[in-house]
């Protein structure tokens, strides 16, 4: 099993002819993502990376009845290209673009609220289902096909997780990066309900950091739901001042909220293992499993 | 992006948003003459920096006449002035707002922000104004009136009416509240605000409803479409460091302690820097350098940490992705080989081709320590740094 994205993923890419776009449709092919055809209003009818460019996401779900959708598309016209595949009825969006205004996203969201489109991201690295698909930016070769499932705010710390459990031997079934904004797609509730009802995730390694309350919620959830599968925890900006955003939009602690304190104290409180270091992680994940 | 107090009067000036009379002075002789333009009567000088707490800090003060403005004025421009917010040591203020003095009736609040948990701005009021709203909602939740805006239809008249009646306003109170509030989300919604904080929002002793103060910060990812607004970015009241970062797209925060790091991806950066803390150090900034960890950003990177006297050792962490780990460690010895670097540096590189870099940075003639892991990097420079 795994979540989200498998071997009948079938892949438009929108953006697929800039530079970020065709760069990592070629990763993804070479890592053995179904890439069906590309997107960019104006370069229909051209062929970048071997696949079939159209003007619409609706035309080239048509054509090549595709189910998921990646997106490269530069910040201004982001949002518009998030709409554009939920109104084409598509499974799965995964936003990677960084720097999209949150205005544009608090009207995205709304428009997502009666439709069948589950987002992830912006400001993603992605989904990763290794040895099946791989649907973003991140190294595809420091994943390994296993059972314990990732899901994560940060981008180069979750590849660092995943190589702390790959070295300990655990693979992972699907790993998410969710995304650093504050307002974005899936959560980690949505996605700890999937990696719950799957057979294929024995554990998840939930990566939160600074800002919102995101993982409080995700402790409540946990709590009022009995959530039976293991999981253990990280939250980055334990240093971190208030006031300062530190790098991602979403990671700033404002008015005494969002500290990591809270953070952790809410996931124990859940009774989820917390990591009080990165670099301890792997160590955990073998200890839960 | 923060702006100051009198921008954020002019920004709401044009959206309707009424706020008493005044004007920007950058000497005592402008504050004489504005102070004469406002009728001579009594007038508020009010230090303008990006900070909060500025009356208790002492740079805010009223003036009974033209002659007492100018000098408050005088004493007010070119202080170091402290508040909670600006740290120790304070902050200059190079400009005053020199306002209309007002009869206050009520000090109430009002505030536009997100809330991220529902992915909606939030219209909140209080009857508590001029107190930290964090402060009110801590301690009595339930002063603080909220109204959600559904993005598709907008902030609507019965919304801000309810809050209106909410506040206990009477008369022809209420309706210049509604006006108020309507304009204030206008103003919010149509130059991509983050934040709009009236506090305190004042009913004048003539029944009008007035910003006595006003707090406006913006998305910044949202700039590129308000040439306007960049315009109000003050350099000065920015570290000089982080300006500097940001010209190369290092994202750059100066924290107090001895360790630098240099990292790429913001979650990475923070874990790096909760690591040096557990490992007994304490790191003195957070710097991002984003994806692209070219010869480039490692060599602006390491200008930016050493400017910090307070640095004892460099921990550079890459977790390299996309980016090459032997790439980066050649863009580590590039750039030190140009800059004349007198602290010691750890080196901790994984991801791809990481046993290329680790051979690379083995085999060059500067002295590097080479840690395997997060833990062993952070232990290590933590260790030379003490």
């Amino acid at each position: 099993m795994s979540i989200l994205v498998n071997n009948d993923t079938r892949l438009i890419v929108q953006g697929i002819t800039g530079s970020e776009g065709a760069f990592h449709t070629s990763q993804m092919q070479e890592y053995g993502t179904n890439v069906v055809a590309g997107v960019t209003p104006g370069k229909g009818g051209q062929v970048q990376e071997g696949v079939p460019v159209y003007n619409s996401v609706r035309e080239a779900k048509e054509k090549h009845d595709a189910n998921t959708s990646v997106i490269f598309v530069p910040p201004p016209f982001a949002a518009d290209a998030i709409m554009e595949a939920t109104e084409a009825k598509l499974d799965l969006v995964v936003c990677i673009t960084e720097g999209i205004p949150v205005k544009d996203m608090v009207t995205v969201r709304r428009y997502l609220e009666d439709k069948s489109t589950r987002l992830v991201g912006p400001n993603c690295p992605g989904v990763i289902t290794p040895g099946a698909a791989k649907i973003g930016i991140m190294p595809g070769f420091i994943h390994k096909p296993g059972r314990v499932g990732i899901i994560s705010r940060s981008g180069t710390l979750t590849y660092e997780a995943v190589h702390q459990l790959t070295n300990f031997g655990y693979g992972q079934s699907t790993a998410i990066g969710i995304g650093g904004d504050p307002i974005i797609g899936s959560t980690f509730i949505d996605l700890l309900e999937l990696f719950g009802q799957d057979d294929e995730t024995d554990a998840v390694v939930l990566i939160g950091e600074i800002g919102g309350s995101a993982e409080e919620d995700a402790a409540q959830w946990v709590t009022d739901t009995n959530f039976e599968k293991p999981i253990v925890s990280f939250i980055a900006g334990q240093t971190a001042p208030p006031g300062k955003r530190m790098g991602h939009a979403g990671a700033i602690i404002s008015g005494g909220q969002g500290t990591a304190e809270d953070k952790m104290k809410a996931l124990r409180a859940a009774g989820i293992t917390v990591c009080d270091s990165p670099a301890t992680i792997g160590e955990h994940v073998d200890a839960v499993l | 992006m923060k702006i100051h107090e009198y921008q954020a009067k002019e920004l709401l000036r044009k959206y309707g948003v009424p706020v008493p009379d005044g004007q920007v002075a950058y000497s005592a002789d402008e504050a004489e003459g504005i102070a004469n333009d406002l009728g001579g009567g009594i007038v508020v000088v009010k230090a303008q920096i990006h900070a909060g707490g500025r009356g208790k800090g002492g740079g805010v003060k009223i003036a009974n006449n033209v002659a007492e403005a100018r000098s408050l004025a005088d004493e007010i421009i070119g202080m170091n002035l402290v508040t909670h917010q600006t740290g120790p040591e304070g902050k200059k203020v190079n400009q005053v707002l020199i306002e209309q003095g007002i009869d206050i009736d009520r000090e109430l609040y009002a505030g536009i922000v997100l809330d991220r948990a529902v992915g909606r701005n939030a219209f909140m009021v209080s009857t508590e104004g001029g107190v930290e709203i964090e402060k009110v909602a801590a301690e009595t939740p339930e002063k603080i009136l909220k109204e959600w805006i559904d993005p598709a239809v907008g902030f609507r008249p019965f919304q801000a009416t309810r809050l209106a009646y909410g506040l206990g306003l009477q008369g022809s109170q209420v309706k210049s509240a509604v006006k108020f509030f309507l304009a204030l989300y206008k103003a919010y919604q149509e130059t991509d605000a983050s934040l709009a904080e009236i506090n305190p929002l004042v009913v004048t002793g003539q029944g009008k409803v007035l910003a006595l103060d006003a707090k406006i910060n913006f998305d910044d990812n949202a700039l590129y479409r308000h040439k306007d607004i960049q315009k109000y970015r003050d350099l000065s009241e920015e570290a000089a460091s982080e300006v500097e970062a940001s010209k190369y797209e290092l994202n750059y925060i100066k924290l107090d302690g001895k360790v630098g790091c240099m990292v790429n991806g913001a979650g990475l950066a923070m874990s790096t820097m909760d690591i040096i803390k557990l490992s007994g150090g304490e790191p003195a900034n957070f710097l991002d350098v984003g994806g692209s960890a070219s010869a480039e950003t490692v060599k602006q990177g390491f200008k930016i940490i050493l400017q910090d006297q307070n640095v004892k050792a460099v921990l550079i962490n890459i977790f390299g992705g996309i980016v090459r780990c032997d790439r980066v460690a050649q863009g580590i010895i590039d750039a030190l080989s140009d800059l004349d670097l007198d602290v010691p540096v750890v080196v901790r590189l994984e991801g791809t081709n990481a046993e290329e870099a680790a051979e690379i940075l083995e085999n060059s003639s500067l002295e590097f320590s080479v840690a395997k892991n997060l833990k062993e990097a952070a232990e290590k420079s933590v260790a030379v740094a003490a």
